[in-house]
This record gives C-alpha cells, structure tokens and sequence, in this order.
C-alpha cells in the first residue's frame, strides 16, 4: 500500500496536468470514486489493530480532503480558462461610433430666445405671440408713434400699405395683451421684426424679445434692477452694465443699455417706464399703476454670447454653422 | 451732429479732459459715436511767406520759391502747386518735420534744384481727403509760429448721434447749454455788434397759413461782394462741424445753422416779383429746387413764393430760379419759424432731407429768428460788404408755440423714479434746463423754455431730473410683486417638446426668411395667392410665405451645394394666406415644416447606406404626434398636392380635420430648387397639436399574453391602414395589441395582390385565455377581414 503522502502527492501531480474537465473527472474517479484509491485505503483500515483506526482514518480523511481541494480549485481555474477565452473572442472595439440617431440642435436663436424666456419666466413673466403682419394702430399709433413722428421714418418699415406693415418691433404684443387683461401684468414677447435693411450689419428679418411689467408703483429703480440681473445671468459674468439716456416715443424716461465688453461698451438692450399716452392706450389710468418696457436683439445677444461674428450667418441655415449648437 | 470741440469750448469750457466730456454728454443721453482730430499727427509745420517765386528752369510744373519763416535766412523750396504765389502765407514743413503717415522732410533735390522743406496742402496735414493746391493762410498770419498752434489743431470732431427729441441739440448754442447744465456752469455766449441799418427797403411779407409759419422775418442786403472768399476761422469751423465751404453767402448761413440751429435762407433779391407769400402750394405747381431737380407740390407742402410763384420748398429746400447765383449783388435774407407738423414727413415725400428739414421738422427755438437774422447779417457785412435794410417781420402771436406750463408732482416723480431726489436738486436741474420753476403744494410747476418741443407732460419732466441726475446715480432694485401662481395647462402642448422630439432624431432647426421667391413658391403652391411686400429688399424676397416649404427646400439647395448632402432641417413660424375674415385680411398661422434628404443614417461601419424615403420622415412625424398622447385621432390619407408626389403624398387628419401634408417632393420640382436626390417634407399647423390628452392610466394584466400571426392575401391596391383600423375596432377588449410586420408581393401572392402580415396580441385582464377562446377571436377576425376587403389567409 502506498503511503497516503505519495498518493496526495500523486494526486496533485495529476490535478495540476490535467488538460481538461474530461481528464479531470477520471482522476477523480481514480482517487475518490467508489472503486477509487482513497476508498481502497479506508477498506485496509479493517486491517489495521483497533486502536489504531482513529488515527489512521483522520489521516486518510484528511488526505481525500486536500485532494478534493486540489481538484475544485483547478476546476474553478479551468472554468474560469474557459469563460475567459469565451469572453476573449468576443472583444469589440469599443472605439467604434455608436448605431442610431445622432442629435440634431435648435438653431442658436431659439436656444437664446429660450434662456431670456426662461430668466423671465421664473420670475412669472408669461410669455406672449402675436401676428407679424401688423396694423399701424399696434405698431406704431399705440405706441405713441403719430403718422407724422421723425421715429416713424426712421424705421425702415416694410409697408403693405399705409395701414398695413411687417411689425417693426414685438410692442405690438404688449398692446393686444393689454387689450384683453388688467394690471398686474408680466409679460416678454419674442419673435421675428423686420426692418428694410440689408447689409453685413443688418438683415431685413431679426428676432426681438420684449418684456413689459405693469403694476402700482413699477419703478425706474426696479426696471434697472431687474435688466441688471438679467445681463450677469444672460452673460454669467460680472460685467459692467451702464445705464445710458435715450429716446424711444413708447418710454418715458427711456434708456439704451451697455454692457463693457473686451473693445468697450456695447449697447444690448432698450428700455424705459412705460409712456403715458401708451398705458391709455392699453385701457390702464398712468396715475394709478406706472410700467417698465425693455427690448433686446436677439442676434446681437447670441453673437456676443457665442461669438458669432456675421449676423447673416443666422438666416443661412448651413448646417456646418447650425450643428456647432447642441 | 458733428461739432468741433474747440468751438464748444469758446461758449463753455468746463475744467474737464476731452473724454470726460464726451463721457459725460453720452450719459446726458447725446451719445457719442466718433471721436476724430481734425488734422494728422505733425511736427515742425510753420507759417511761412513766399518772399520769391519762380518757373523752375527744368520743369514746367513746378515753381522755386524762397520762403521767409522768419529766420535769419530765407528757405529754398521746390513746389508743384499751381495756387504757390508771391506774397502767399503758407504752412512749410521745413527739414526735420514729420508728416502724417511718418513721412520725414528731408534736403532734397528737385531736378537740380534744392529743396529744404515741403509747402503743405490740407490733404498732406491729414485735415482732408485730398487737396488741389497748398494751404493758403490769411495774410495776417504771423510768419514763424507753429501751424499746428496757429490753426488750432489740437482739435477733435465730436459726432453725437442726438435723438429725435433734441432738436435744441442741433447747434453749438444748444451743446453748450446742455454741457453747461451737466457743469453748472454758465455760458458764454459769442457778441458782436448789430450791422447799422442803412437802408429802407422792405419787401411784404404775408403769411397766408400761419399755422404752419407763423413768424416770418426778412431783410434786404444790397450790394455784397459775390466774389469774397469765407474766412480760414469759418472755413475751419464748417468743416470741424462736417461743412464743406461753398461760397461765401452760403457759408454764412450755414455757420448761423451750425451756431444757434436755426436755418437760413438767402434769396436773390431781382429775382422777386413783388412781395413774400408764405402760403401752401398747390396741388401740383411745380417747382425747380437749387440743386436743378423740378418737383410737382402737393397741396400740404408749405411754399414761399412770390407774386407770380413758388420760389422755394419752405424749411426745406430753396428754388433754383430765386437762389443766390454768380452775378447776385442784391438778396433778401429769411429767417422764420416753421411749425414741425407742416414740415414733418414732408421733405421725405420728395426723396429730401435737408439740414433744414431735419431742424424745422424737430423744432427750431420760434423765439430765436431775429437773433439768427442779426447774426448772419453782421458776417455778411463783415466778409462781403452791403448796405443793410431793416427787419421785416410777420407774425401771427396766436400760430406761435405756446410755452408749456407743466405740473410734477413729488409723488409722481418718486414713484416713477422709486427715489426720492431732494427738491434742491430738482429745482437746480429743471432751472438750468431753462424751466422758470415755482413751488406748489404737490409738487412744482414749471414753464418750459421755447426750445424744448419735447417738454409738454410730466413725465418729459421726470426724465430730465433722472437724466441729468444720472442714470446711474439710482439704484438698482429688484421688483416685486405677488407670488401668485399662474394658470399651467398640461393638456398643453409645450412647442419645446415638439423641438425637443425633432432635435432627437437628428432634425437642425433652421430659421427662413418669412419673405420668398414668388416665382418658386408658385412652383410649389400654384394656387397661392400671395401676400406681396411693394418694396421689398429684392424680388426674390418679396412674397410672404404661404408655407415653409419655399425657404426650407431653399435651405436644402443651398447645403448640398456646400457638399451637405444628408440634410434633416424643421422650422416652425408664421405662414401668411389671405383670408377675408381674419384680422386685417390675413391668417397668421403658426407651422411645423420638416424636411429630409439624402441617406438615412451618416454612413456607417455596420449600417448598410440607403436613402431615405416617405417613411423615415413619417416616423419623424409619427413620433411628434404621439406627443398628443391620442393615436387614434390622427390619420394620414392618401391625397394629392401640388408640391408632392402624387402616388406619395398624404393629408394628415385629426378628428378628421386636415391639418398638413406629408410626402416626397415632387420629382419635376427637383430641377428648380436644385435639390440633389428625393426630398421628403411634412407641414402641419402647430395649433391643430397644441392640444393633447392627459394619460390615464389602466390596469396592466397579470395573465400571459398570446401572440398569433397572420397573413391576408388582399387587393394590392388596398391601404393597409384601413385593414389595421378594421381590425383594431372589431377585435374586441382582448385585443392588446396589433403590428403590421411585413408587406410581401411576388411569388406565391397571386399578381394584383399582396400579403399584410399582422401580429396580433391576445390577452384578458382577469384570467388566462383558453387556446379555444383566443382560436375563436382569431378566426372571428379573419372572417371578419375576408368579408370586407374580400382578403384570404395566404396559405
């Protein structure tokens, strides 16, 4: 009879050359199977003195164990071999594009268009379209702009007649929201204006975007304060922002603003309390609730925000310069 | 307005730098667009006189002269131009000097003869764009002192872009005040003596619409020399102010313009046939302005004319008949006070704007003509001689501006300001302006000064105390207001949604002119009817859209031509169809529009390439329609339009309203948008989607779902769509589901047939279905089928 040690010895040899799970289990028919070696040891312990038995059996017992160790660990490494290979081949390059639909993006205008009404919004500015083809009255006798008024010649309008233009500027909006509701009012209006104007600076369709606040005691301090959080949000930086007098006929005082950008300052906005002669046209009494009014160009904010540097580019629709906004 | 700031500075000189100035008149709300000097950086230029002159002895064009610039030695020059003579004060550039553009004055040698210096023209001293001889100083010049010094040089040009309402602004005097009260300090207004009245004669003056003028002063100057030539200092001044000098006469009245804002007019004084009416024209009298241009009048255009006609476009034009011309010795001087309304609009309907027009139709001071007159009188006599006639002049006191008498109260001011600026200060302010300020109970009233059209209301007050105090002197303070929260409808369809939806599947947005090409959107809608802009940038942005299709094809065309030829573009905006029952004639509708062409993926490592076709792009839409949450209610049908395919193109129906089209763009229209390959595009109206339905949740079962699959042999003809609809409505509650998975012709499908394969779902909520039961509902089904569309199983 072999001593036990050469037999788990043996055993290991075996474990460690097998090829496969095949070979594997014959082994371990060979050593711990019915007819196994292990199982002839235990038969000889009938042999062996009685006193002796115990400490025999402990020690065969002790050597089927380790070989059953052996053998579940070099089992689990070749299942694990196997997986791995399996798992091996099937490597993808995982640099490859990716299958589908890639993202498309909305055009500049919008996503600025978006934000300013977003700012708004939160403060519960409530957003408001109108028509484009407009009225005289809406977009220029409401707004404090008589027939005879220099302001009228200086828009470069698109007139169908005399009673019948492509708005110049969103104010129209304000008038007809007015027309159908009381003050308190938030509202911004942004949308396409048109102005008979075309070269590198200017196209004869932009977008405007318009807010209009109207309650009891609106203030000039407050128009100033609301357009200076706007800009620090608009730009997210602390830039500077100058208030600087000017004339609009639908604001009174009225003012352009500018912010000091890298080759001085640049005007991005207009504003002003609401005229008199322009809250009576919105059925509201002036000497009871007062207004603010701003206006910004759309373009000229999305050029500065993102550097955009031809203004016609917006109206182009290339999709080398559209596709740059996700 | 552009103004020299040297001359502002001989009215009102602040202890201020030239940018605080002109920081300061920007924050006055008179914005500053240019700051110019009014020559080029130079050194070492001096007066000089030419003591000798002579031809050249080798060329014929140029001239040796000796030049004194008051040194011991006189200064040999070589000079080319033709205006260098004996006795001429000029400005030398003598060795050493630097011109503008780093040109150095060196010894020379011109064909022989030495030069040491150069005679300068204004062009070389970069006071003008070009030159056509040197510099021709007044005699008076001293010899030897530095040009630059002499001429003062170290000036700028201020251009400030004034307002509509700052007419007071048009000319030094009003500048001067505004700075003045921007300083407080006061202004010095320039003196002179009145010319002497020397002679009697008047000429009539009568004022037949005194509304539109109703003061008119005139004056008769006899004997001017015609031939005088305008003084350096006036010539320098016009141009400082953006002048060029014509003539003497009209030099002056010019200046007079530049100085106080107030226009001028000289006629030629033979050429008047009796006396002055100022009256409005008549329907289509005609006119020939000075500058040789003959006008038909209309009858709201003011006129000042003689006895026998128009002579000039009153505040807007002067005649050339009634002009001064060469040869003129006599003239009659206007000045007068035209009403804005009777000039407003009215130089524009001739194509005109003058420096007249643009000042009258603002508002000229009605209080400043005699000023103005004794002003341009006394430089006349100064620099063309004359006897001088008295004043005539007409007025009608009641036509006149009434000075404003405005009210502000402290309560108003506050609240639209949302300070409270100390009555001082206001007091200050508004007296400044000119305002003759008394306090009241409420507040103040004050009496506005005549040259301020733009001070009539309360709040014109309120500006002027916040301008003038400083915009930026006021704090900024958030607004508030109550927290109420506004009504948000669900059922509400965002627009960002749509956009998002579309953004998804790879679509760009593009923004297209609202203006197109009439002739290719006829191509695409030859029904249209128009709307049509009369004067529109270009013809091919004259004609409002009546869909989104011209400028997105458009779109495409012009990305394919710049190697993009996969293009996915959605728009939405306006659509204009005239329509007599909507506002102002015109139905403004909002639209989405989508448009694809191309292959449908970017090629691919693993994606076989193809183009895409009508049903890529109804999945699209597809997709933008399931936002409503409400399938059922859409439906596309087969229908013809113009602009498509007619065996591909739909109407897109909901609740059996047509809302848009979708389909392949028509293959003969290829050709005129220059679209390379098939485009497919949809338009619908946005409004017909904006509404949707909230979801309602159901139970989901808990019972196995049975698939079963069948296929109908059905007429080739026959829309699949009408099958689906058949069966979804008679299928019954077990029916979960139905998709159509495959469309087959060819062999084994009788010729004129096709085979619609459809899966359908079975399953109950309550319990397991039977293999009997779902048997019986299918056969239900396909008998169901085979009756309607006379469809057979495919065996």
């Amino acid at each position: 009879m072999q001593h036990l040690d050469e037999i788990v010895a043996n055993a290991q040899q075996q474990i460690e050359n097998a090829k496969d799970g095949n070979e594997l289990e014959q082994i371990r028919l060979h050593y711990l199977g019915k007819k196994g070696l292990m199982t002839e040891q235990m038969k000889g312990l009938g042999k062996l003195p009685p006193a002796e038995k115990p400490a025999a059996g402990q020690m065969i017992n002790k050597a089927k164990q380790a070989i059953q160790a052996v053998l579940v660990a070099r089992k689990q490494a070749m299942e694990a071999e196997v997986l791995n290979a399996k798992l091996a081949s099937e490597t993808i390059d995982v640099t490859l594009p990716g299958r589908g639909a890639k993202l498309g993006g909305v055009h500049p205008v919008t996503r600025t268009v978006d934000r300013i009404t977003e700012f708004f919004g939160e403060l519960g500015f409530e957003v408001k379209n109108g028509p484009e083809v407009e009225d005289g009255y809406h977009n220029f006798d409401a707004l404090n702009i008589p027939p005879h008024h220099p302001a009228r010649a200086d828009h470069d309008t698109f007139y169908f007649n005399p009673e019948l233009v492509l708005r110049t500027q969103t104010s129209g909006v304000q008038i007809r929201t007015m027309e159908k509701q009381e003050p308190p009012v938030r509202i911004i209006s942004p949308g396409r204006v048109y102005r008979n104007d075309y070269d590198q600076t200017h196209t004869p369709m932009f977008h405007q975007v318009e807010g209009l606040m109207i309650a009891e005691n609106v203030s000039f301090t407050q128009l100033k304060g609301i357009l200076h959080d706007f800009l620090h949000n608009f730009f997210e930086e602390d830039l500077e922002v100058r208030f600087r007098p000017s004339y609009f006929p639908f604001t009174e005082p009225s003012a352009e603003v500018d912010v000091l950008g890298k080759n001085g300052w640049l005007e991005v906005l207009g504003c002003g309390m609401v005229h008199p002669t322009v809250l009576r046209s919105m059925g509201v009494d002036p000497d009871k609730y007062s207004g603010f009014a701003f206006g910004m160009g759309v373009e000229r904010l999305t050029m500065l925000r993102y550097g955009v540097n031809d203004l016609r580019s917006f109206f182009e629709n290339d999709l080398r310069f559209l596709k740059q906004f996700k | 307005m552009k103004f020299s700031e040297a001359w502002l500075r001989e009215w009102v000189n602040p202890e201020i730098t030239r940018d605080e100035l002109t920081h300061q008149v920007t924050m006055a709300g008179l914005e500053v667009d240019d700051v110019d000097p009014v020559a080029g950086e130079f050194t070492k230029v001096l007066v000089g006189e030419v003591v000798e002159c002579g031809q050249h002895p080798d060329a014929d064009k140029l001239q040796v002269t000796k030049i004194n610039i008051g040194e011991d030695e006189l200064i040999d020059i070589v000079c080319g131009a033709k205006n260098c003579r004996l006795g001429l004060k000029v400005a030398v550039a003598v060795v050493g000097a630097v011109l503008p553009g780093d040109f150095e004055i060196k010894k020379a040698k011109l064909r022989g003869q030495p030069s040491f210096g150069m005679l300068c023209s204004e062009s070389e001293l970069g006071m003008a764009e070009s030159a056509e001889g040197i510099i021709e100083l007044p005699a008076d010049a001293p010899v030897g002192t530095c040009v630059r010094e002499y001429l003062q040089l170290d000036d700028v040009i201020i251009d400030v872009d004034l307002t509509a309402n700052r007419a007071d602004c048009l000319g030094i005097a009003g500048l001067a005040r505004e700075v003045g009260v921007l300083n407080s300090i006061a202004v010095t207004e320039p003196s002179w003596e009145n010319a002497a009245v020397t002679l009697t004669d008047e000429v009539a003056i009568n004022l037949q619409a005194p509304s539109a003028c109703p003061r008119y002063l005139g004056r008769v100057i006899r004997g001017i020399n015609q031939n005088a030539v305008t003084p350096l200092w006036m010539v320098e001044k016009l141009r400082r102010c953006g002048v060029r000098s014509v003539d003497a006469v009209v030099d002056i009245t010019q200046f007079v313009l530049l100085e106080f804002g107030h226009p001028m007019h000289a006629f030629d004084l033979d050429k008047l046939q009796g006396g002055i009416e100022v009256r409005l024209a008549e329907q289509d009298e005609k006119l020939t302005l000075l500058d040789g241009k003959e006008v038909k009048l209309n009858s709201d255009t003011l006129v000042i004319a003689d006895q026998s006609k128009a002579l000039a476009m009153a505040g807007i034009f002067g005649g050339q008949d009634s002009g001064v011309a060469e040869g003129t010795t006599d003239i009659f001087l206007e000045s007068a006070f035209f009403a804005p309304l009777a000039i407003a609009g009215r130089a524009r309907a001739y194509g005109l704007h003058t420096d007249a027009s643009h000042r009258y139709e603002r508002g000229v001071d009605p209080v400043l003509q005699a000023k103005a007159m004794e002003r341009a009188t006394q430089l006349l006599v100064d620099i063309c001689g004359g006897s001088v006639g008295p004043i005539t002049e007409a007025v009608s006191a009641e036509h006149l501006p009434a000075q404003a008498t405005i009210t502000l109260r402290r309560s108003k001011l506050d609240r639209l300001i949302g300070i409270s600026i100390d009555s001082e200060r206001v007091e200050t302010i508004l007296t400044q302006l000119g305002c003759k300020v008394s306090v009241t109970a409420e507040g103040w009233t004050a009496a506005a000064p005549t040259y301020r059209f733009d001070m009539e209301i309360e709040e014109d007050l309120i500006e002027e105390v916040a301008r003038v105090y400083g915009y930026n002197n006021i704090p900024n303070i958030a607004p508030e207001a109550a927290l109420t929260m506004p009504l948000h409808n669900e059922a509400t369809l965002k627009l960002s949604k749509v956009r998002d939806v579309l953004v998804n599947r790879e679509f760009q947005e593009a923004i297209t002119y609202s203006f197109v090409d009439p002739d290719k959107q006829l191509k695409l809608h030859p029904e249209a009817d128009a709307l049509i802009l009369p004067h529109p940038i270009s013809k091919d942005m004259s004609a409002m859209r009546v869909s989104l299709w011209t400028g997105l094809l458009d779109s495409v065309s012009k990305n394919q031509k710049r190697q993009q030829n996969r293009v996915r573009l959605f728009e939405t905006g306006l659509r204009f169809i005239k329509d007599e029952n909507a506002e102002n004639g015109i139905n403004q509708q909002e639209m989405l529009s989508g448009v694809i062409i191309g292959s449908a993926n970017d090629e691919h490592w693993n994606i076989e390439t193809r183009n895409v076709d009508f049903f890529d792009l109804k999945a699209d839409l597809e997709a933008v329609l399931d936002l409503c949450v409400d399938a059922s209610s859409f439906e596309f049908k087969a229908e013809a339009n113009s602009a498509l395919h007619p065996g591909q193109s739909a109407g897109i129906y909901r609740n059996g309203k047509n809302i848009g089209y979708i389909g392949t763009v028509h293959p003969s229209l290829a050709k005129p948008f220059a679209l390379n390959g098939t485009a497919v595009i949809f338009e619908l109206e946005l409004d017909q989607i904006i509404t949707r339905k909230l979801p309602q949740a159901g139970d989901i079962s808990k019972f196995p779902a049975n698939h079963r699959d069948l296929a109908f042999v059905v007429d080739e003809k026959l829309n699949a769509g009408n099958v689906l609809k058949f069966i979804e409505k008679i299928g019954g509650t077990e029916l979960v589901g139905i998709n159509l998975f495959d469309v087959y012709q060819g062999k084994g499908v009788e010729e004129g047939k096709k085979s619609l394969a459809i899966g359908l779902i079975l399953q109950d909520k309550t319990r397991t279905l039977e293999e009997q039961e779902i048997a019986e509902s299918v056969n239900n089904i396909v008998e169901a089928v085979s009756m309607e569309f006379h469809a057979s199983l495919r065996d």
